[in-house]
C-alpha cells in the first residue's frame, strides 16, 4: 500500500477513464487497509481509489508500478478479490497513505462484483500500456498555481467525454426504441394498401371481397384496438378541404427529419397564426388537440352538428363520426361543444348517450 | 278528462338532467309545472317519493325514460322554493304539494263565499271541503290541513275566523 500517493483524482490531459467499480476495498498485502470501502477506477495511466464517503480521500498509483495480477476467487463470506504484486517504490514517489509496508502488493476486494469486467480490463490496459505513448505531466499535488489550472481544464475534457459517451448510449436507445415505430409504420402501410384494394371493389362493385381480405382487415384492426370495424373510405377521393389541408401539412413536414417528435408538431403548429398559414392548431377543453382550417369557424361547425343531429332526429357520438367521417374523438368534441352553446340537449340512458337539438 | 302531457314528457332528454345550465333551468321549470298540473289533475296534496318515481308522473313507460331520484330531489327542491312543496319527514321521503298556495284556496273559498251572500255565515270546515253546496267549486275535497292553511291565511287578512267547535272546528267569514 505504500506504492500509492495522494491525488486530487482529476485526469490528466490524454488519460482516459475505462472502467470503475464501487465497493472495493483495499488490502495491504493480506491485511485490510485502513480504508473502507470506496470506488476502484482504471484509467489509461493509473490504477485510482476514492473513498466512497470522503471523496478528497483519493490515492493512485501509476500502471508501470503494477508487475502482475491475478484473480483470487471469492467463496461464502469472501468476496473475490485482484491481487496485484508491485515493482518497488520508485524514488521520486509522491506521498500517500501509507509511508512504508511490508508487502509489496496489494488486494483489491469487490464487495458488490464486477470483478470480472475489471480483470478483463486490467489485463487490457497492462497489455496496450497506453500510458506509455501518451505520456502525461507528472502527477502533482493539489492547489498549485499555473499548472492546477491546467489540470482542472484536463479534468472539463474528461467530463466531456463522459457526456459524449452518454449521448451515444441515449442516441442508441432512441434508436432501438424507434425500430418499433418502423415496424408499426410497415404494418400501416400494409393496412392501407388493403383498405384501398376492399374500398376499390366497393365503389366499382367489382366481385366480392374475399373472405380472406376481410379476415385480414378485420385482424388488423383488431390488433389497433378497434372491435368494431367500418369500411368506409374516407381519404381515398379525398374532399377539397382535405386536399388543401394534407398540402399544407405536406409542407409543412418535409423538414430535414425523418422522425418528427409529436412535441416539435405541437409546437410548429403553434406558429400558424404568426406564419400567417391558414391553420390553426385548436385546443377543446378535455386537453384533445386539433389542426383545422382557420376558415372552420366554431359557428360553422356547430351549425353543421346541429343540421346533422336535427336531419336524423338524435345522433350518438358514433353514428356523428359515421356520417362525417371523422373520428369518435372529434366528433364528440363537437356534439358537446353544440350542447354548451344551448344548441343541443342530451339523453342519457342505458341505450348509451345521444344528442337532440335542444327544443327546450 | 284524461290528464294532457307536456310536449316535454315524450322527449327523451326532458328525463335526463341538462349540464347546460341554461337548458337545465328550462328542464327543471317544465318538470315543476308537469308535478303541479299532475297532482292537481289527480287532486294529490301529498306525494310519497318512492311511489312518486314509478308512478307515470316521472316514469314515461311509453320511450322507457324515467327521472332519476336524484333529479326528481333537485325537482322537489325547485318546488320547495317556489313554495309549493313541503317535506314532512326530514328522510325527505313524504311531502305536501302546494299546487295551490294556501293564499290562493282562501281567494277561491272566500270568492264562493261572497258570491252566495254567506258572509258572517259560520261553517264547519267538512261542510266546507265535503258539502253538498261546494260539490261544484274547486275546493271542494280539499284536505283538511290544506283548507285550514287556506283559512289562516285568510284570517291573517282579517277576512275570517277560525273557532273551536265542539266537534271540530268552524270557521266564520267577515
Amino acid at each position: 500500500m505504500d506504492r500509492f500517493s495522494w491525488t486530487n483524482g482529476l485526469l490528466e490531459i490524454n488519460e482516459t477513464l475505462v472502467i470503475q467499480q464501487r465497493g472495493v476495498r483495499l488490502y495491504d498485502g493480506d491485511d485490510k487497509a485502513k480504508m473502507d470501502v470506496g470506488v476502484a477506477l482504471l484509467s489509461t495511466h493509473r490504477l485510482i481509489w476514492r473513498d466512497n464517503k470522503n471523496h478528497e480521500c483519493c490515492i493512485a498509483m501509476p500502471l508501470s508500478q503494477i508487475l502482475f495480477f491475478e484473480e483470487q476467487a471469492g467463496g461464502i463470506g469472501k468476496s473475490a478479490k485482484i491481487v496485484i504484486h508491485l515493482h518497488p517504490t520508485p524514488p521520486n514517489k509522491e506521498p500517500g497513505p501509507y509511508q512504508q509496508s511490508k508487502y509489496s502488493y496489494i488486494k483489491l476486494s469487490f464487495k458488490e462484483h464486477g470483478q470480472i469486467e475489471f480483470y478483463r480490463r486490467l489485463t487490457e490496459e497492462m497489455t496496450k500500456k497506453r500510458w506509455e505513448n501518451m505520456p502525461v505531466s507528472q502527477p502533482i499535488p493539489t492547489g498549485t498555481g499555473l499548472q492546477a489550472g491546467r489540470t482542472r481544464a484536463v479534468g472539463i475534457v474528461g467530463i466531456e467525454r463522459k457526456i459524449e459517451e452518454k449521448r451515444k448510449e441515449t442516441d442508441k436507445n432512441i434508436s432501438e426504441a424507434f425500430e418499433d415505430l418502423s415496424k408499426l409504420m410497415v404494418k400501416a402501410k400494409e393496412m392501407v394498401e388493403l383498405s384501398k384494394s376492399i374500398a376499390n371493389k366497393i365503389k366499382d362493385k367489382q366481385g366480392d371481397i374475399t373472405e380472406d381480405e376481410t379476415i385480414r382487415f378485420k385482424s388488423y384492426l383488431l390488433s389497433m384496438g378497434i372491435a368494431d370495424p367500418v369500411t368506409r373510405e374516407t381519404h381515398g377521393s379525398g374532399t377539397h378541404y382535405h386536399m388543401q389541408l394534407a398540402k399544407q401539412l405536406g409542407d409543412m413536414l418535409q423538414a430535414p427529419l425523418e422522425l418528427l417528435s409529436p412535441e416539435d408538431l405541437v409546437n410548429a403548429c403553434k406558429m400558424f397564426e404568426s406564419l400567417k398559414l391558414p391553420l390553426r392548431l385548436r385546443v377543446f377543453d378535455s386537453g384533445v388537440m386539433v389542426v383545422q382550417l382557420q376558415s372552420h369557424s366554431e359557428e360553422e361547425m356547430i351549425a353543421s352538428a346541429l343540421d346533422n343531429v336535427s336531419d336524423k332526429g338524435s345522433l350518438t357520438a358514433e353514428e356523428f363520426a359515421k356520417l362525417l367521417g371523422l373520428s369518435v374523438l372529434l366528433s364528440k368534441e363537437r356534439l358537446l361543444l353544440a350542447e354548451k352553446m344551448g344548441h343541443l340537449c342530451r339523453d342519457d340512458s342505458v341505450e348509451g348517450l345521444r344528442f337532440y337539438p335542444n327544443l327546450f | 278528462m284524461s290528464f294532457e302531457w307536456p310536449w316535454q314528457y315524450n322527449f327523451p332528454p326532458f328525463f335526463t338532467l341538462q349540464p347546460n345550465a341554461d337548458t337545465r333551468q328550462k328542464q327543471l321549470e317544465a318538470w315543476c309545472s308537469l308535478a303541479l298540473s299532475y297532482c292537481r289533475h289527480h287532486k294529490l296534496y301529498t306525494l310519497d317519493v318512492m311511489e312518486a318515481q314509478e308512478s307515470p308522473m316521472f316514469n314515461n313507460k311509453k320511450i322507457e325514460r324515467k327521472l332519476s331520484m336524484e333529479t326528481i330531489q333537485i325537482v322537489f327542491e325547485e318546488l320547495r322554493k317556489k313554495g309549493n312543496l313541503e317535506w314532512l319527514d326530514k328522510n325527505k321521503l313524504r311531502c305536501l304539494v302546494m299546487w295551490r298556495r294556501p293564499e290562493e284556496w282562501g281567494k277561491l273559498i272566500y270568492q264562493w263565499v261572497s258570491k252566495n251572500g254567506m258572509v258572517n255565515s259560520v261553517f264547519t270546515l267538512y261542510e266546507l271541503s265535503n258539502g253538498d253546496d261546494t260539490q261544484e267549486e274547486e275546493f271542494h275535497g280539499l284536505e283538511e290541513w290544506m283548507l285550514l292553511r287556506s283559512l289562516q291565511a285568510l284570517q291573517t287578512d282579517g277576512r275570517a275566523e277560525i273557532i273551536s267547535m265542539d266537534d271540530g272546528k268552524g270557521v266564520k267569514f267577515f
